[in-house]
């Protein structure tokens, strides 16, 4: 059932349930740290609206830098206005941002160890009709390998606005990774969030299998669930929001009262945030795991749940891996 | 200010000397590293730390210091030299240039030595550094100055020219950039590996103002910076000519010298060259 502490939505399971992209929790997010403290300053590299920066441009337009198509710039100005003592915040899309400016952010953001929050727009296949060149599906893995940074991947709108907020104040490079597309709301203002802080959002008693989630994908692996205890198959969810660094306590914990994980990720299964739980289990404690995510192909056009099935990423999925780790046990 | 005094001048070549056989001394106790590119950029360092830049070596991060931007990071010996010179470390701690555990990394880095002021080696991305502390501190009414070393074979890297672009929109007064003119890059001379002139036209195309110096001329090369002072309405680059391996004959003009350092009979011999003034004076050294 529903982890009541966490203080979720009511409607998540309804046909009408509330629905709004994370990059929307960008906006707002920026927004209000830019009214907290006056460092906080917005850069873009001609996505303004895509992006939804352009809540903070209309709002603060002296603190928001327009730099055109220019990502590797993006990064190494950024990183000047932190050593000098700002927040910036580069949004762009996540291909291109980390994606294109990769060593821009190694070099004069991570090992600089400067505080530029690096905000990945349209991460996933879920982006859609744009098609492979466009969906990232590598950015985690490309920002979990750099010392210094955090890597946060909020599940949905409410949690992107706080991620945002909470980056902006933690004085380390961070990089955030928002959907394009509409995705249910899950968590409410109350919901707890912390960096660094695994929350359980589904909990039954003596779960046969942990789902490790990160992501706007979060809502299938809920449905996957609420399906799986028709068939009397009792999943824990831990929404892994936090990628760097995780919460191996937290991973641990369900790891043992589970006996045997799934990993669940809109993003490449190499080097993603599974990969990220599988370094933790295998040194602190080994159990089956199964991991749902992109499985080394690129993207393509279509619309964004014909791409999830495709990927197998879709609820079917997640329940044929929950099936199949358990019979792992 | 635009005009050194004959005392003042004197004082400058004499410390750029003294730059130039630490220098010697460091590459050789390093075993690596580059020596055309730092000892063409002596005189420029020394000129910085010893006439240029409003700093405080006792107190490095002082938040009203000019910023010195490297964007060309594998010069930083030099860099290195000229700050020990001025008081922001011990002379003596030059001895562990690429050592393990020295702050004086092989390429700066800023959280080891924070007054290097921006971590750099991979080329084409100081100027971009440089122009977000000018831009943030424009926003922030700071009358601090910002200056960017740059190599002309990084004029290659695109990354740059997105910076440039930048500075030139945004008008960066507060900004001057610098380029280390010496023709030299790893693989041969700039124009045939990848020819970027005509240099001072790109950069006028880009909205900046541009100043030609002898980089090796002290009056010359301060009065440039002081111009740049006196430009308002544009960010203003300085090209400033300058001689790869300047000071020591053997090593003048020859790019093969660009990346690795003297061997320690070579050294003694360069040394010497130094300490002479070419053969003009006795050493008191052997």
């Amino acid at each position: 059932m529903l982890n009541q502490s966490q203080k979720l939505k009511q409607d998540i399971f309804s046909p009408d349930v509330e629905q709004a992209p994370t990059r929307d929790g960008y906006g707002k997010g920026v927004l209000e740290a830019g009214e907290k403290d006056e460092r906080v300053v917005v850069l873009c590299a001609d996505l303004a609206e895509s992006t939804r920066s352009h809540w903070f441009a209309e709002k603060f337009p002296k603190r928001y830098i327009e730099l055109g198509v220019a990502e590797q710039n993006l990064a190494t100005v950024a990183s000047g206005l932190a050593s000098y003592g700002k927040i910036p915040f580069i949004a762009s899309y996540a291909t291109f941002s980390p994606g294109r400016n990769n060593e821009q952010i190694r070099t004069t953001i991570s090992l600089n160890d400067v505080p530029v929050k690096v905000c990945g727009m349209h991460a996933g296949v879920s982006v859609g009709p744009d098609g492979g060149t466009h969906q990232a599906l590598e950015d985690i893995a490309l920002m979990r390998v750099q010392p210094n940074m955090t890597v946060l991947v909020p599940c949905d709108v409410e949690e992107a606005r706080k991620a945002t907020y909470a980056a902006a104040f933690t004085n380390k490079p961070c990089y955030l990774r928002f959907a394009r597309e509409k995705t249910p709301i899950i968590t409410t203002k109350e919901s707890p969030f912390e960096i660094g802080k695994a929350n359980i959002l589904w909990e039954g008693e003596n779960p046969d299998v942990a789902i490790i989630a990160c992501g706007s994908i979060m809502h299938n692996v809920l449905l996957a669930v609420q399906k799986l205890a028709l068939d009397k198959i009792n999943v824990l969810v831990l929404n892994n929001h936090t990628v760097k660094p995780m919460d191996a306590q937290a991973v641990v914990e369900v790891a043992k009262k589970a006996g045997a994980v799934v990993t669940v990720e809109e993003h490449q299964v190499m080097g993603g945030m599974g990969s990220a739980v599988a370094e933790v289990l295998a040194q602190k404690y080994p159990v089956p795991i199964e991991f749902v995510g992109v499985q080394n192909r690129y993207g393509q056009s279509g619309e964004p749940n014909e791409l999830i099935k495709e990927y197998g990423i879709d609820v079917d999925s997640i329940i044929t891996a929950v099936k199949k780790v358990k019979e792992r046990k | 200010m635009a005009h050194l005094h004959d005392d003042k001048i004197k004082f400058l070549e004499e410390t750029a000397n003294i730059i130039r056989q630490s220098l010697i001394e460091e590459l050789v106790s390093a075993g690596s590293g580059h020596t055309a590119g730092p000892l063409g950029m002596a005189d420029i360092f020394t000129a910085f730390y010893f006439h240029i830049l409003n700093h405080d070596p006792k107190n490095p991060l002082w938040e009203e210091r000019d910023r010195l931007v490297l964007s060309n990071g594998h010069i930083v010996p030099i860099r290195y030299a000229a700050m020990a010179h001025a008081g922001y470390f011990p002379v003596e701690e030059l001895k562990t240039l690429r050592k393990f555990g020295s702050r004086l990394q092989g390429h700066p880095e800023r959280m080891r030595l924070p007054a290097v002021e921006s971590t750099s080696g991979p080329l084409g991305s100081g100027l971009g550094q440089a122009a977000g502390i000018a831009y943030g501190a424009r926003m922030d009414g700071k009358k601090f100055r910002t200056y960017c070393l740059l190599s002309d074979g990084e004029h290659d890297a695109g990354n740059l020219w997105e910076s440039a672009m930048f500075a030139g929109k945004n008008k960066l007064s507060n900004l001057t950039a610098v380029i280390d003119r010496n023709n030299i890059q790893i693989n041969g001379m700039t124009e045939d590996v990848m020819p970027i002139e005509p240099l001072a036209d790109k950069y006028r195309a880009f909205n900046w103002h541009v100043i030609e110096a002898n980089g090796h001329d002290f009056e010359q090369f301060v009065s440039a910076i002081e111009e740049a002072k006196a430009i308002y309405e544009k960010p203003t680059v300085i090209i400033a000519h300058t001689i790869p391996g300047k000071g020591i004959k053997e090593i003048e003009f020859d790019y093969l010298w660009h990346g690795k350092p003297p061997k320690p009979d070579e050294a003694k011999k360069f040394l010497a060259e130094l300490r002479t003034l070419g053969g003009k004076i006795k050493s008191e050294h052997e």
